[in-house]
């Protein structure tokens, strides 16, 4: 690890301000960023902690969604959005392990947008939308491939708000050895139309099945994706799976999420 | 009978300082004024060293001095502890390992530079500063294309990559060959004993300090064998005698292998401390073990099975290339070929063997011994073949193995592979193994599994191996540079107390319950009166340390051995103060008294005797009670045992779930079964990693592709089923004098064949007949690979 100085602001804009200086990087839990600098691939000059923002913190019920602060650990979110939103809830609970999930926050893991990660599939999966200290964001726009999103620099997410589904669930099928999701399709039933997100297997990251979603929305049921398949092209192939692979779990995983919807 | 005597199941005495955070590893262990390294390590794999420009980083704070090989042109490289005779009675090629990168570098990690700091962050910023000016050569990552004419070199000064080629038994190669042409059924497998890394839990660690007052250089590490690695690098690196030279190994967490060896970094701490006249710590990163501890396993094989029209087994032929890496670790060519090639006749009557390997250099990390050593690979050819035999044959796997089993009456049995089991009795542990699985009943599971879309499959392996090792004598015969005797010293304390003193050294084996019960049991005092002294070269005598299972069978009956001659002098003494004659002395639960009569003395009357000796035979007796022994085992041991693994394989996706694993083995006698169900419980761990997740990989440029734990899958407590593991069917071994084989190799051992037959079972049950063999790991992309392949 270099050198660095670190803020820890007790309002949002505070942190705001303070992510205006030059090498200024906002530390969501670090799950991702700590390990990398302390490999020194990763040297920012100032880090600004979120996680002493009561504002940016917290679980809430408005209306016909629910509105969860970027500073959220995983951990909370499993335990607080279960009774609302129980398949957002499981997909929190299954992110790393237990100390991963006290640490890493839901915008931390939004704003990194790892090909891998599991809540950019809930979040394009609900439709939800990314609120930030500058503007609001639909999740449609928001994901910008690998790694990428729509945040400038200095934009800090302040929190999401997820429409509640009459159904969903989450399923992910590990990396092996990281435990990330090889791929993890996540599938939320709002009645009206059926949206269906999928991590892990894309070189583009996090995406929407549109085949399956058509599928589902006239029938929501596994057995109405059968015979649906992608192409290996664009997915990822890599030690743990080979595009192949990749877009063959795709279908699976995404028939045993409609078959665990609830 | 004390209560923590041989069989009792005392709880581990060290496990409450482990367990609440009071361990003292060798990180724990902070000097005054002492100064940190950091290894600047190649980032290519093979590559020409033009230039090294340290003189922008000599100038960054806190830097103290940095080193390059040319600081250590006095000093020898590290030394390899085996020489491997060739199949035309040559040695093996043997190139220089220099501490440091002289003139090329051979792998990514290999070291080139030593920045010593004030402190561990100012040596990294400063090695950033180095400028190093390497012309990158190709990298020979492939064994197949190193071995090709005109392949680059990994050592110019060498005449290939061929570290060897082995023949064993040379003269029996033609008869093989015949037997395979006349047989009436050959079977074969090509495999690949997938290339795995240790990663105890505790990196390495290494601290020189030096005290010139005395010249006295300590070394502070994180090593299985500390006597050893003060004869390598004291007599062969750096020319330092023993009596000047301290080696402490404190709490070790974990070797499994990888801590036997001696490494650069100790050498270079040792050095540097003296030369900078302040104490010198590394401390290895996760990453930086990836790229600098030995790795293991890294076979690609062929095995044949010869057998005739009855189904018993004629011939077998094994031809492996063994991976060596870029240098020579410390007992690497020793592995492929005398750990390997002995144990090709399994429990198997099997008249002619023939076993050729050839080790070979390559642009990776060193490969040494990992848990097994040898033997896993041994027995993963043989059970992988045989399993395949049953099937092509379209008999029963447990009948044909229990067909060519060499018979409970039939020992000592001679393999034609040099090797003279004492004691064994395979059909018993195969029927218990059979009995806890509840085998019968297979069938049934099997279309329970299949109702709910999963493939369920058994897999069987019987193992034998070879460990306690060994006799002296016979591994200097072939090519052992070292003895492999161990020593005890058991010192009676005025009180009664005991300092047992082991050459041995526990890092995580339970020692210090398990040696203490040996003498309890002896004596017939409590164990809570004795204590375990390991670890420091200045206050143990020479042993050569723990690995290949050998404390208990090698260390306790030193042990014995050392304990009898302080009973013996103990009956003197009492005889003297019963006014009786010694052999009249009978020592019962820590009384001696007088046969045939009540008179009696205690352990603690006679020990006070003995140091405060008025009442004493000073004529006849010295006063003191303490004993030396070394023992040097007369042949090998060998654990044996079958293994049963039960799967289910998720169609779909081609995950492997491990729903059963029976271990049912004979270690001998086992002096504590608790801790022999834990390390059979932590074998049969590494060996289900090593079959379903473990693997390092390399690309073709030498680069590791599994260089953390976010790709090298370790496995996990949920990969893992309850294990079901008996040791009742024993045998004990004739030629040691507790009877003790070893126990802690072989669940790695026994394991990772019943793995992949299990699979192989499963998805034959499910008529993907087509599936020969899958390689480990067996991951589900692997599986569903081979499902859909044709």
């Amino acid at each position: 690890m270099y050198a660095f100085d670190f803020v820890k602001p007790a309002t949002l804009s505070d942190a705001v301000a303070a992510m205006e200086q030059e090498g200024a990087q906002a530390l969501a839990g670090g799950q991702t960023l700590l390990p990398t600098m302390k490999q020194r691939l990763n040297a920012p000059d100032i880090l600004i902690s979120l996680n002493g923002i009561a504002e940016l913190r917290g679980v809430r019920r408005e209306e016909d969604a629910l509105v969860i602060g970027a500073a959220t650990t995983h951990t909370e979110v499993a335990r607080d959005a279960a009774a609302d939103y129980p398949g957002l809830a499981a997909l929190a609970g299954q992110i790393g392990d237990p100390s991963v999930r006290n640490r890493g926050t839901l915008g931390g893991s939004v704003a990194n947008n790892d090909p891998s990660a599991c809540y950019p599939a809930a979040v394009l999966g609900s439709g939800a939308t990314i609120a930030t200290s500058k503007r609001e964001i639909a999740a449609d726009d928001f994901f910008q491939g690998m790694f990428a999103t729509a945040l400038d620099d200095d934009e800090l997410i302040t929190a999401i708000r997820f429409p509640i589904p009459h159904k969903a669930a989450y399923a992910k099928f590990h990396q092996p050895a990281s435990r990330f999701a090889l791929t993890g399709a996540f599938v939320a039933n709002f009645g009206d139309g059926v949206r269906v997100a999928i991590t892990g297997a894309s070189e583009e990251g996090v995406f929407r099945w549109t085949e399956a979603e058509a599928a589902l929305s006239d029938n929501f049921d596994a057995a109405a994706l059968d015979g649906l398949t992608l192409p290996a092209k664009g997915m990822i192939g890599d030690l743990h799976g080979t595009p192949e692979y990749r877009a063959h779990l795709v279908a699976v995983m995404t028939r045993r999420a409609v078959a665990a919807a609830r | 009978m004390p209560k923590d005597g041989i069989g009792a199941s005392t709880k581990r005495r060290e496990d409450v300082r482990f367990l609440t955070g009071n361990g003292r590893y060798t990180d724990d262990i902070n000097l005054r004024g002492q100064a940190y390294v950091h290894f600047l390590r190649s980032d290519v794999a093979h590559g020409r060293i033009r230039a090294i420009d340290t003189s922008a980083a000599e100038e960054m704070p806190g830097v103290i001095r940095i080193f390059t090989a040319e600081d250590f042109a006095h000093a020898g490289g590290l030394p390899c502890g085996w020489q491997v005779t060739d199949k035309h009675g040559q040695p093996m090629q043997e190139p220089k390992h220099p501490i440091l990168a002289e003139g090329k570098v051979r792998h990514v990690g290999d070291p080139i530079c030593a920045v010593v700091a004030e402190t561990l962050e100012q040596a990294r910023d400063a090695a950033e500063e180095i400028e190093l000016d390497i012309e990158e050569l190709p990298a020979v990552i492939d064994m197949r294309k190193a071995l090709e004419d005109g392949a680059t070199k990994v050592h110019d000064d060498l005449n290939s990559n061929l570290c060897y080629d082995w023949g064993f038994v040379e003269e029996n190669k033609e008869a093989v060959d015949k037997a395979f042409s006349e047989a009436a059924h050959v079977v074969s497998v090509d495999l690949v004993n997938n290339r795995l890394c240790a990663n105890p839990m505790e990196a390495r660690v290494a601290i020189g300090d030096y005290d010139p007052w005395n010249d006295q250089h300590t070394l502070y590490t994180t090593s299985q064998n500390p006597h050893v690695i003060r004869l390598l690098m004291g007599a062969f690196v750096l020319s330092l005698p023993e009596h000047k030279l301290r080696i402490v190994a404190p709490d070790v967490g974990g070797g499994f292998g990888s801590k036997i060896y001696h490494y650069a970094e100790e050498a270079f701490c040792t050095h540097a401390a003296k030369i900078l006249k302040q104490p010198v710590k590394w401390t290895s990163t996760r990453s930086e073990a990836f790229i600098s501890d030995a790795h293991a396993r890294d076979h690609v094989s062929k095995i044949e099975l010869a057998l005739d029209k009855d189904h018993n087994f004629t011939a077998i032929r094994s031809t492996t290339l063994a991976n060596m890496g870029a240098y020579l670790s410390t007992f690497a060519p020793s592995i492929p070929t005398w750990l390997h090639g002995t144990l090709m006749a399994g429990p198997y009557k099997t008249p002619l063997i023939y076993v050729n390997v050839k080790a070979v250099f390559t642009n990776t990390v060193a490969v040494d011994a990992y848990r097994g050593a040898g033997r896993p690979e041994a027995t993963f050819q043989l059970e992988r073949v045989i399993d395949k035999a049953a099937r092509e044959l379209g008999v029963d796997g447990v009948e044909l193995r229990r067909k060519n089993f060499i018979k409970p009456d039939e020992f000592p049995y001679q393999t034609p592979v040099a090797l003279e089991y004492d004691s064994g009795n395979f059909h018993a542990t195969m029927d218990k193994m059979l009995e806890l699985s509840d085998y019968a009943n297979l069938d049934a599971r099997v279309q329970e599994s299949r109702e709910n879309g999963k493939l369920r499959g058994f897999g069987i392996s019987q193992y034998i191996e070879a460990c306690g090792i060994a006799p002296s004598n016979l591994v200097g015969q072939l090519g052992a540079r070292a003895g492999l005797y161990e020593t005890a010293t058991v010192r009676v304390n005025a009180t009664g107390s005991i300092s047992v003193l082991t050459g041995c050294h526990s890092h995580g084996q339970g020692h210090e319950t398990s040696f203490p019960q040996i003498v309890a049991d002896m004596i017939g005092i409590d164990a809570s009166q004795i204590d375990l002294v390991h670890g420091d070269t200045a206050n143990t005598p020479m042993g050569m340390g723990t690995y290949g299972s050998r404390s208990v069978a090698v260390g306790g009956s030193a042990l014995v051995k050392a304990t009898n001659k302080i009973i013996d002098k103990a009956k003197k003494i009492a005889a003297h103060l019963l006014e009786a004659a010694p052999e009249d002395i009978e020592l019962k639960d820590g009384k001696f008294s007088v046969a045939g009569t009540d008179k009696s003395v205690d352990w603690a009357g006679v020990t006070l005797a003995a140091y405060v000796p008025h009442n004493y035979p000073l004529e006849d007796l010295e006063p003191g009670l303490e004993e030396t022994a070394f023992y040097d085992p007369n042949n090998f041991t060998f654990p044996s045992g079958c293994y049963g693994c039960e799967v289910e394989i998720d169609p779909e996706t081609g995950k492997v779930d491990i729903v059963a694993f029976t271990a049912a083995d004979d270690f001998g006698t086992v002096i504590n079964p608790m801790i022999v169900e834990g390390q059979v419980h932590g074998g049969l761990a590494q060996g289900i990693g090593q079959a379903l997740t473990e693997h390092c990989v390399y690309d073709e440029n030498g680069q590791l592709l599994t260089g953390s734990f976010m790709d090298y899958t370790m496995p996990r407590a949920d990969d893992l089923p309850v294990f079901k593991v008996d040791h009742s069917c024993a045998t004990p071994c004739t030629h040691n004098p507790l009877g003790a084989k070893g126990c802690g190799e072989a669940g790695a051992i026994g394991s990772p064949p019943a793995v992949v037959n299990a699979v192989i079972d499963a998805l034959h049950r499910a008529g993907h007949t087509h599936v020969q063999h899958i390689d480990m790991p067996v991951t589900p992309a692997r599986v569903w690979a081979a499902m859909n392949t044709k």
